[in-house]
């Protein structure tokens, strides 16, 4: 029982490390494409764009699969609830999402402008939404989802999809595309010269900027907010369903847990620093470090939404009590060690011969070979 | 409860995506390995004319592709988006295979098609090589694991329903990975991968050599994929049959369906060849039969039977009866975890809990079931005839017409005299469409057989799906067909203008898309085995 306990925890911080991977590795690539038409003004050097990323964004990608798929093997209750609750903003996400490999692959392999520009559009498309969407889910966590469970735990929504969209959600949104446009920009940077290095850290340090004052509005806005709090649980470690809790809301317990441990305050101070830091270093023209203060900023950011909702992972807003929480989403002991084996195993093996595929493919993309390679993107 | 209309529109929209990813997906299996034998030649032949047979094919390859990437991206959402009960009563299962398959098998994959494809220039040929040697190991490490996934919903082994979380969950890891239809289901579907890039490739070349055109080139591709085709189109149907004989144990009620078994008959059982199952007269029409087939087919031997559809619906309803306590326990159980007398009713019913969640689907409380709708419910329990018994021949028959195809085509290679047999390149190039149908008939077997379960004897297709409005369901159905036509045509405007334009003649300096700043001969060694 105390061993489930730590898987629980274990399997909790794990997610929080996928997120993370997912938003740097992911979030880059969806911020080049974001930016696609303003670093690139013309069709070369939106092609020197999009070939920075093209030899990575396939393998970038898995990162937001396999978020996906931890989630299912981990928390199967989080998957099935939150993605069958967020429906038409689900849709809305994959549908962008799989307009992307299309637009990589597809773009270039015809020479016509309307085709290529309508491309040029899909990417940008598919860089925005899927980010803001990735950051309005996450505020919405803190607002609670207003979804319950019947007996045999199949589980109704009862919001409108618009009820999404609170203002509380969209500033998170914004706060996520801001970020990736900054790992783009400095991505841009590391890949590309002349003009399109001067945009990509114009915008990087813009953004850099903006992202501070964004996270800073979201505290604030936090202090005030409703959280919510689990009064009495089967407890940590107790194989349960979400049915026999209690739970209650009252203003401010968002920040319950930094309050009782001060040292988390740290996490969100990491988030400014790498922010911050990483602004100096766009400005500076050190891009490669920027880049890696940008992944920190993300740390920060991530970290601040885990430690502010443990233990909650899906609070319910119309039936607090069945609030999922990391006790009760959990997968059995059985499945969370078998799937810890496997982690431990080969997320180091794909960060190794990732960081290899990067070595191989590293240095400047130059418009002259472009022009030249005709499997170039 | 579940409006039933939902239930159904979930269920075509899972048929019609997943069908439609698996377009994609065969190719991808058999086309790399295609890639990483063609590039072996040129490796330790040194001949560019392998070189640019295996760039020219790569081109044909990734256009396909990124539709299979895209379209997996939907699969992965669908479980949670659409089948959220399903997901959530087998998640700790299910989920593991998905999660796994993504660590093993798309990260593999993914990060060296950046190689694959950018690398050319970057990496010495040995290093290429391996390169697409994972893309193909990738590939056909992630069929393994969606596999077992999908297996263990034909056969649900190595785990238990668990009344205190009110899910099913894992017991033995090594059950789930080792089952008997995984295995078959692994190797008779990645071999049907291989028949189909085999088949692609013949066809692609034989439309070449009757243009006359890249004559180097289709020859040699044609003679490789003869000979890749001979030797998969025997093993997919070798195991087919094995799939066929672990199938029939694990799942009467889908050997029925496919061979229209009516009713119980004793051995040696006819096999219907060819017949026109009426699932309202319930029995076939202009059946044309083979004498004791059957038993030796399904059981391999002469005095085998195999139950009819009659003694199967007598036999689920027997479980109803039995499953209706089992989910009256449950009911209390779910609000008070610790009654003694509730897990003890439980205990003695669970094995038929789902057959009480099929009568569940009529009487939302199971006690007050009436016989009418246990008589119902039975007759659920028995997928669509006319469906399976078709499907079935239309993959055994496109089987067998490609081993035909094979074995001549390579005979003729081997002559090294197929330019001129024009009929027969002519029948190459229109046996492009037969693996991709055959494919799509085999699913149709595995799935619609599996009716009405989503997880075989355990969970009811109806409890699985989500519970959205019809309106949020024709929303994204819309959503789908409108892409996924979008995309096809798309598609298949590249492929047939890629094809038509045929490999590049001049030698371009391929992929020097970047400068780097060390030569690749210069690379550290410790990456050198990568
Ligand atoms: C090129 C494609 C191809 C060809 C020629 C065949 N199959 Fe197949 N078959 C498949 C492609 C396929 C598939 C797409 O891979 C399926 C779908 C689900 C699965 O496991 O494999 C399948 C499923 C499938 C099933 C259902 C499995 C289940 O219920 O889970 C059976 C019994 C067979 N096959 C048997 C055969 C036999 C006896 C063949 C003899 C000629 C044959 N198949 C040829
Ligand atoms: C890519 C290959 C696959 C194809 C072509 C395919 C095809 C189908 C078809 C035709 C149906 C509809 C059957 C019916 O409703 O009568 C179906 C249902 C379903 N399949 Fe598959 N399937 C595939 C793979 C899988 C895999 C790998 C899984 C699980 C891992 C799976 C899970 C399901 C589920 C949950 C349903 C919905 C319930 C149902 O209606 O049966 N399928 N599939
Ligand atoms: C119905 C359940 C399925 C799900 C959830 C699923 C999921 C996915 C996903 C997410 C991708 C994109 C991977 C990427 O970005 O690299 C993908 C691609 C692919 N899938 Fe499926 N798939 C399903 C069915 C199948 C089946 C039945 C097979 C094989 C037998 C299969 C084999 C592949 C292969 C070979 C690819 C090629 C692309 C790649 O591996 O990256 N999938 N699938």
């Amino acid at each position: 029982m105390e061993m489930y306990a730590i898987l629980q925890c274990v399997w909790w911080g794990l997610l929080g490390v996928l997120l993370l991977a997912l938003a740097v590795m992911m979030g880059m690539d969806m911020g080049v494409g974001a930016i696609l038409r303003y670093v690139g003004r013309t069709d070369l050097e939106r092609r020197v764009a999009l070939n920075i990323v093209g030899p990575h964004w396939e393998g970038n990608q898995v990162w937001f699969i396999l978020g996906g798929g931890a989630v299912f093997a981990a928390f199967p209750l989080i998957y099935a609830t939150a993605f069958s609750g967020f429906y038409v903003v689900m849709l809305l996400l994959l549908w962008s999402m799989i307009l992307r490999p299309l637009g990589f692959e597809y773009r270039s392999k015809m020479p016509s402008p309307t085709w290529r520009s309508a491309w040029d559009w899909t990417l940008v498309a598919s860089g925005v939404l899927p980010m803001v969407i990735f950051g309005a889910a996450i505020g919405n966590l803190f607002r609670g989802v207003p979804f319950h469970f019947d007996w045999t735990i199949t589980s109704t929504y009862t919001g409108s999809f618009l009820s999404l969209l609170n203002p509380f959600a969209v500033l998170c949104g914004v706060l996520s595309l801001c970020m990736a446009v900054m790992m783009g920009a400095i991505t841009v940077m590391n890949g590309a010269e002349g003009v399109m290095y001067e945009r990509g850290r114009g915008l990087a340090r813009a953004s850099a900027l903006i992202s501070v004052i964004l996270f800073a509005i979201g505290g604030f806005w936090i202090r005030n907010m409703q959280g919510f709090v689990l009064d009495r649980s089967p407890g940590a470690g107790v194989p349960q369903t979400p049915l026999l809790q209690q739970v209650s809301l009252h203003d401010g317990a968002w920040l319950a847990n930094f309050n009782a441990h001060p040292l988390l305050w740290l996490v969100p101070a990491l988030g400014f620093a790498g922010m911050l830091l990483s602004f100096v270093a766009s400005s500076a023209r050190r891009s490669h470090l920027a880049w890696w203060l940008g992944a920190l900023a993300w740390t920060g950011v991530i970290g601040t939404v885990g430690a502010a909702l443990f233990p909650f992972m899906l609070p319910s807003i119309s039936q607090p009590s069945q609030s999922l929480t990391i006790w009760n989403a959990s997968s059995s002991s059985v499945t969370l060690g078998w799937m810890l084996g496997f982690t431990v195993v080969f997320v180091p093996l794909v960060v190794w011969y990732t960081s290899w595929a990067f070595y191989v493919m590293r240095g400047k993309v130059h418009p002259e070979h472009i022009a030249a390679d005709e499997h170039a993107y | 409860m579940h409006d039933i209309s939902v239930v159904d529109l979930s269920r075509l929209q899972f048929a019609a995506t997943a069908l439609y990813h698996f377009l994609f997906i065969p190719m991808t299996l058999g086309l790399t390995f295609m890639l990483a034998a063609m590039e072996t030649v040129y490796v330790i032949t040194g001949k560019e004319i392998y070189k640019k047979i295996t760039q020219f094919w790569s081109k044909l390859f990734l256009i396909n592709f990124a539709l299979g990437v895209a379209t997996g991206l939907t699969m992965e959402f669908e479980f949670g988006t659409n089948w959220s009960f399903y997901s959530s009563f087998v998640g700790d299962i299910f989920g593991a295979p998905l999660a796994i398959e993504g660590l093993m098998a798309f990260f593999l994959e993914s990060t060296f098609i950046g190689l694959m494809v950018f690398g050319w220039d970057r990496l010495r040929p040995g290093q290429h090589l391996a390169v697409t040697f994972l893309v193909a190991l990738g590939s056909n490490l992630s069929a393994l694991w969606i596999l077992v996934a999908n297996s263990f919903m034909q056969d649900p082994v190595g785990a238990t329903f668990n009344p205190t979380t009110m899910r099913m969950e894992l017991t033995d890891f090594a059950a789930l990975i080792f089952s008997h239809d995984a295995q078959a289901k692994f190797v008779h579907t990645s071999i049907a991968g291989y028949v189909t890039a085999a088949v692609f490739v013949a066809g692609v070349s034989a439309w070449y050599m009757l243009k006359n055109r890249h004559m180097e080139l289709a020859r040699r591709s044609f003679r490789m994929a003869m000979l890749f085709g001979v030797l998969a189109t025997a093993g997919v149907i070798t195991l087919g049959d094995a799939l066929g004989f672990v199938g029939a144990q694990a799942q009467p009620t889908k050997l029925a369906a496919m061979e229209g078994l009516w009713k119980t008959e004793s051995a040696p059982m006819p096999f219907n060849l060819m017949a026109f199952p009426s699932q309202t007269d319930r029995t076939n029409h202009g059946a044309v039969q083979i004498p004791y087939a059957l038993s030796l087919l399904v059981t391999h031997s002469l005095t085998g039977t195999v139950p009819g559809i009659d003694t199967l619906e007598q036999q689920a309803a027997e479980r109803i009866r039995g499953g209706i306590p089992a989910v009256d326990a449950l009911r209390t159980l779910s609000g008070d975890p610790g009654n003694a007398a509730a897990l003890a009713q439980f205990r003695e019913h669970e094995k038929d809990l789902g057959y009480g969640f099929l009568v569940k689907r009529y009487a939302d409380d199971v006690t007050t079931a009436t016989e009418a709708q246990i008589t119902k419910a039975s007759q659920d329990a028995i997928p669509q005839v006319a469906p399976m018994f078709w499907s079935f021949r239309v993959m055994v028959v496109m089987g067998l017409a490609m081993l035909a195809f094979f074995v001549l085509g390579l005979i003729y290679t081997m002559k090294n005299n197929v330019q001129h047999q024009r009929w027969f390149l002519r029948v190459a190039v229109w046996m492009i469409p037969v693996p991709f149908l055959a494919c799509e008939a085999g699913w149709l077997v595995a799935e619609v057989g599996r009716q009405p379960w989503t997880v075989y004897g355990m969970l009811p297709t109806w409890m699985s799906a989500s519970t959205h409005s019809v309106g949020y369901m024709v929303f994204s159905l819309i959503g789908f067909v409108t892409l996924y036509t979008i995309f096809i045509v798309i598609e298949m405007y590249l492929m047939v203008r890629a094809i038509r334009k045929g490999p590049d003649e001049d030698h371009a300096p391929h992929d020097a898309v970047r400068h780097a700043s060390k030569r690749p001969a210069e690379l550290p060694t410790s990456f050198t085995e990568a």
